[in-house]
């Protein structure tokens, strides 16, 4: 599904990555600092790579050499940060509906109505981001994100803002989104448990190298 | 207080030129003021100051400047002069031109702490659902900026409407042209028993000065209304 094979370099800091991602729940899993959420900026579009390819199916992101780019834009990846990036000044609906209101009729796999009541936020509608608790948050950064009908969903850390509590709260969340939606996910923590408890398969990265096969 | 017909003529034509400089500004004072903010490039440091200079520099000199550029005899003056039949100089809008010259780094500060301020990731959250970096910008970057604006906008204004030396240097002190508030009182203060009509003039001026801070401070509050600061009030209540 997605083939990886880009490097990137940002000061004193390298990142190689090699491997291949298949559908279901990816986890990623390595210490901080390791380059986690720089791959994730990479495989979104929001970094560079400075060498390499990076493939979708057929579809071909990225390849420096024949300086291909395809902008994060129109890469139809949805994208969950560690604090949610909710945008402040819009209403948790505004919120939800950000990228679902700019797709085609044809590309929406979910409506409102359905991911509200799958993240349990329907009371939460009119709300503004500063009124939501931690977990509520991050429940509507999952929620607008999968409005988005994204053909990839990368998570980048998603519950590591969240207290222990709060975390056992929202990974079911994240199960029924993977049960129920079919989204390829890719998810990136530094816990090891939280990556055991949701993804199919798990790939080790340290100080920033992910060579697979 | 009934207004002397020179009295309103002063009046309307600071309102007019601070209106006009403030229009003009707002538009490029916030590309400059985002490119300041979000870019960096060689030679950023000598837009940087060109921006400031004005600020820094005695008022009778980007006058007196303006005058070489833009007067009848100068370069852009006299290109104006024959090919639109446009005269800059010793017109109203030769006061608007002075006032915006001068004015323009009080509005880039406001408007580029603003963007400064602002999450390069929330923008980077909008392009990760789809926005193009245009839309993202509409939507995400210039709202949220909104309260650096008007900040921007009413120094700005304010800025255009006590401007003096440049437009003293550039385009004069014509009765109903431009003399503005500021060029009648001092108008005033050159003539005998100039005294009481120069200290009404005064007073309107301190008028017109409170009206746009009430102005700017109600846009401001439903500003933050809109953009959820006020609501931190009621964060607690949520919880």
């Amino acid at each position: 599904m997605l083939q990886i094979d880009v490097g990137f370099r940002r000061g004193t800091f390298e990142l190689v990555a090699r491997t291949n991602i298949g559908t279901g729940v990816t986890g990623i899993c390595g210490p901080s600092g390791c380059g986690k959420s720089t791959l994730l900026g990479l495989l979104a579009g929001l970094l560079k790579p400075r060498n390499g390819t990076l493939c979708f199916n057929d579809e071909v992101l990225c390849d420096v050499a024949r300086d291909v780019f395809v902008p994060p834009w129109r890469r139809h990846f949805g994208m969950v940060f560690q604090d949610g990036q909710l945008f402040p000044h819009l209403s948790v609906r505004s919120n939800l509906l950000y990228g679902h209101a700019h797709l085609e009729a044809a590309e929406r796999r979910f409506d409102l109505a359905a991911v509200a009541q799958l993240m349990e936020i329907t009371p939460l509608l009119d709300r503004r981001p500063a009124q939501l608790s931690g977990g509520e948050r991050q429940r509507v950064a999952l929620g607008r994100a999968l409005l988005y009908s994204p053909r990839l969903l990368l998570l980048d850390e998603p519950l590591s803002s969240l207290d222990d509590r709060l975390k056992q709260q929202i990974l079911p969340y994240l199960k029924r989104v993977k049960d129920e939606t079919g989204i390829p996910m890719l998810y990136v923590s530094h816990s090891r448990p939280e990556v055991d408890y949701l993804a199919d398969r798990v790939l080790e990265m340290e100080a920033g190298v992910l060579v697979t096969g | 207080m009934e207004l002397t017909p020179a009295e309103s003529q002063a009046l309307w034509l600071s309102a007019r030129v601070a209106l006009f400089a403030t229009a003009g500004c707002l538009p490029i004072g916030i590309a400059v003021g985002w490119f300041l903010a979000r870019r960096n490039f060689p030679g950023k440091w000598i837009v940087d100051a060109m921006v400031q200079l004005p600020m820094v520099l005695p008022p009778v000199v980007p006058g007196y400047f303006l005058l070489l550029l833009l007067g009848t005899q100068g370069p852009i003056g006299s290109w104006l002069l024959s090919t639109f039949g446009i005269v800059i100089a010793f017109t109203w809008k030769g006061a608007v031109i002075a006032s915006a010259v001068m004015a323009f780094p009080l509005m880039v500060q406001p408007v580029r702490l603003a963007f400064r301020m602002i999450d390069v990731r929330l923008e980077q959250a909008a392009t990760t659902l789809g926005a193009t970096p245009w839309r993202a910008f509409l939507t995400i970057t210039l709202p949220l900026a909104f309260p650096g604006i008007v900040a921007g906008s009413m120094l700005c204004f304010s800025r255009s409407l006590g401007e003096f030396g440049a437009t003293m240097a550039f385009v004069g002190n014509i009765p109903g042209e431009t003399r503005t508030l500021p060029l009648a009182i001092y108008s005033f203060t050159n003539v005998p028993n100039g005294e009481a009509p120069a200290m009404r003039l005064a007073l309107l001026s301190i008028l017109l000065a409170v009206s746009a801070l009430l102005v700017s401070h109600w846009i401001n509050r439903r500003a933050e209304r809109l953009l959820g600061h006020a609501s931190l009030r009621d964060d607690h209540a949520a919880n």
